[in-house]
C-alpha cells in the first residue's frame, strides 16, 4: 500500500517544478531566423542590456507607446523635427524626445545613432574592431568625437570581448535602415538655468 | 563653440580623469610599467633634467603636430647595436627598447610624453613639469587636469592626457612613432610648411641614420633624392603636408578607420602618385553635416568653396562633438585653418568622387 502511494505522489512530486513554471515571456523583439550561435547570444545581449530602449524608437500603440520595431535600431529617426529642448530647472537635469531617442541635458542634445548595417547612415562601414574600441573608449569609432550620455559606454564597455563581439555579429545581421540621425547639438541649444546662470 | 564654453558639468562629464577616477578607486587600473619619475627614463644626462643624454638623438619633424602653441622638443633612443628596419617604407619597425620623447613648454616646461617598445607591445605615458622645473612625476594613466593653469588660455584647465588618449592617435597606423618617418625626416624639407621649424645642428635626418646605421632598408635612391611630396604648387604641398602630419596618423588606409576612405597620410614610396591619391580621398562624401548647410550630405572638399568643405568646417571649431582633431588640442590652429582654406580657394574644380 505505501508502495502503490508513493508512485503515485512521486511522480506528481516531481513535476511539481514543470507544473509551476512561469511561462516564458513572449519575445521582445521578433528573433531573426538563421542566426549563427553567436549573433543569437548577441541578439539576447542587446535585448537584456536594454539597447532598444533607445535606440529602437517609440510609436504610439493602442496602449500607448511601443517600440516601432520596423526600424529596429535605427536610432533616432530623421524625418523627426526636433525643436529647442526646454530649459530645465534643479534638480532635474534631462529630458527625453517622445520617440525615446533624442535627449537633452548639460551635453547639449544627443541621439541616439543608428546601429543598422546600412553603409551610408548606420553602422555599414564600421568595423568589429572600431566597435569594440567604440565602446572601451567612449569615442567615436574609438578614436573620434566623444560619445554623449546618456549613452551607458561605460558599463557596455565592461562585456567582455566574446560579449561585444556576438553583438557585433548580431548587428550586422539586422535588416539595414537607411535613417541619417541628425548630428548632435552644442550645450548652448539645451541651455538649463545651472548651465547659462539665467 | 569652444571648449571654454561648455559647462562645468560637460567639461568633467567629457573628461577622461572622471573615468580613471572610477577605475582607479575599483581597482581595475593596472600599474603602469614606467618610471615615476622623467629622470629616471634615460632622457637626461644630469639630476638637473637639463642636459640630454649622449646617446638620445633629436630631431625635428619637416610638418609638426598642432599643440596648441605648445613649443616642442623631441628625441629618440635606440638600445646599442641596433637599427630601425625601413625595409617597408611607409612602416618603418623599431627594435624593442626604443624609447621616444616629447617635451611642451608653454610659459614652462608643462610635461613631457614618453613612447616604449616593449617586448610585450607599445607602453604610453605623460611626465608633469613641477612648478620649479626640478623634477616631472609620472601622470596616471587616465589622465590629469590642472585647473586654471594654462598660460595660453587664462583661466583654463592644462589637460594632460590619458594613456587611451595616446593610443587613439599613435596605433591609428601599423607604427605608432609618428613624427620619425621617411617624410618628415626628409632632407628636402617643404619651406612653407605650417609651423615648421629647420633642425638645430645635431639633429638627425634621413642621411644620417643612414650614415650612422641606425636604419636599413631604404631606397637607396632617396640619398641623392629624399622624398618629398609632389604637388603642383608650394601652397599644395604645405596644406597636404599639414594633413599629413596632423590627420594622417588615424585617417590613412592602414589603419583602424580605413573603411572610411580619407587616406591623408602620404606614402613616400608612391612619389608622384601620391597626391592625387590624397586629393581624391578629399573629394568623397562627408558623413559629417556642416552646421547651417542645408540637406544630410556636405563633402570633404569643395574646391574652390571653403565653406562647404567639412574638413576645413572642423578645424575651425573646438566643439567636442566637431572639432578635428578630436583630441590633444583645445585651441583651433588659426595659420594651418588660413593656409587650408587659401588652398581649397585655389583648387580648380573637380569632379566628386
Amino acid at each position: 500500500m505505501r508502495r502503490r502511494v508513493v508512485c503515485i505522489l512521486l511522480p506528481l512530486f516531481l513535476a511539481c517544478p514543470v507544473l509551476a513554471r512561469e511561462p516564458a515571456p513572449p519575445p521582445f523583439v521578433p528573433p531573426l531566423p538563421n542566426l549563427s550561435a553567436e549573433a543569437r547570444r548577441g541578439e539576447h545581449l542587446v535585448v537584456i542590456g536594454g539597447c532598444h530602449d533607445c535606440h529602437t524608437p517609440l510609436k504610439n500603440g493602442p496602449n500607448g507607446p511601443v517600440p516601432d520595431m520596423t526600424r529596429m535600431l535605427s536610432g533616432h529617426p530623421q524625418q523627426f523635427e526636433v525643436p529647442p529642448a526646454p530649459a530645465l530647472a534643479a534638480p532635474w537635469m534631462m529630458v527625453a524626445i517622445a520617440t525615446r531617442t533624442g535627449f537633452a541635458g548639460p551635453w547639449g542634445v544627443s541621439f541616439a545613432a543608428n546601429l543598422t548595417p546600412d553603409p551610408e547612415t548606420g553602422l555599414g562601414n564600421w568595423t568589429e574592431q572600431t566597435f569594440i574600441e567604440s565602446l572601451r573608449t567612449g569615442r567615436h569609432m574609438g578614436r573620434g568625437r566623444p560619445i554623449l550620455p546618456p549613452m551607458p559606454w561605460e558599463i557596455v564597455g565592461q562585456h567582455t570581448d566574446a560579449e561585444l563581439k556576438a553583438i557585433w555579429a548580431y548587428l550586422r545581421r539586422v535588416p539595414p535602415i537607411r535613417n541619417q540621425v541628425p548630428a548632435p547639438r552644442p550645450p548652448m541649444a539645451a541651455a538649463t538655468p545651472e548651465a547659462t546662470g539665467r | 563653440m569652444s571648449v571654454s564654453g561648455l559647462p562645468s558639468p560637460l567639461r568633467i562629464w567629457s573628461s577622461t580623469a572622471v573615468l580613471g577616477l572610477v577605475l582607479s578607486t575599483t581597482g581595475l587600473a593596472t600599474a603602469s610599467p614606467l618610471p615615476q619619475r622623467l629622470g629616471e627614463t634615460g632622457l637626461y644626462a644630469d639630476r638637473t633634467l637639463t642636459t640630454p643624454a649622449r646617446d638620445v638623438l633629436a630631431y625635428t619633424p619637416q610638418y609638426p603636430l598642432w599643440s596648441d602653441g605648445a613649443t616642442k622638443r623631441r628625441w629618440i633612443r635606440l638600445p646599442p647595436g641596433t637599427s630601425i628596419d625601413a625595409h617597408d617604407a611607409d612602416a618603418w619597425v623599431f627594435p624593442v627598447g626604443t624609447r621616444v620623447w616629447k617635451e611642451f613648454t608653454r610659459g614652462r616646461r608643462r610635461e613631457t610624453r614618453l613612447i616604449v617598445r616593449t617586448r610585450s607591445g607599445w607602453v604610453y605615458g605623460t611626465y608633469r613639469w613641477t612648478d620649479d622645473g626640478s623634477d616631472a612625476l609620472l601622470v596616471a594613466a587616465a589622465g590629469a587636469v590642472d585647473p586654471g593653469s594654462d598660460p595660453a588660455r587664462p583661466g583654463e584647465s592644462y589637460v594632460f592626457p590619458s594613456e587611451q588618449d595616446c593610443r587613439s592617435c599613435h596605433e591609428g597606423r601599423p607604427t605608432p612613432i609618428l613624427g620619425f618617418s621617411a617624410l618628415q625626416l626628409s632632407a628636402d624639407r617643404d619651406p612653407e610648411a605650417v609651423h615648421g621649424e629647420q633642425p638645430g645642428p645635431g639633429m638627425v635626418d634621413l642621411g644620417m641614420l643612414v650614415d650612422r646605421h641606425l636604419i636599413r632598408g631604404l631606397p637607396a635612391s632617396w640619398r641623392a633624392r629624399p622624398p618629398r611630396i609632389e604637388s603642383s604648387t608650394e601652397d599644395e604641398r604645405a596644406a597636404l603636408g599639414y594633413l599629413h602630419g596632423n590627420c594622417g596618423q588615424c585617417h590613412n588606409a592602414r589603419g583602424p578607420l580605413a573603411s572610411l576612405g580619407l587616406d591623408l597620410w602620404l606614402d613616400p614610396a608612391r612619389r608622384g602618385n601620391d597626391t592625387h591619391r590624397v586629393i581624391a580621398s578629399l573629394l568623397g562624401r562627408s558623413h559629417f553635416q556642416i552646421p547651417g548647410q542645408a540637406g544630410p550630405e556636405s563633402r570633404r572638399l569643395t574646391p574652390g568653396a571653403p565653406e562647404q568643405s567639412a574638413i576645413l568646417v572642423r578645424m575651425r571649431t573646438r566643439e567636442p562633438t566637431q572639432q578635428m582633431p578630436p583630441v590633444a588640442t583645445r585651441m583651433v590652429d588659426a595659420e594651418a585653418a588660413r593656409r587650408i582654406e587659401q588652398w581649397i580657394q585655389e583648387l580648380p574644380s573637380r569632379s566628386p568622387r
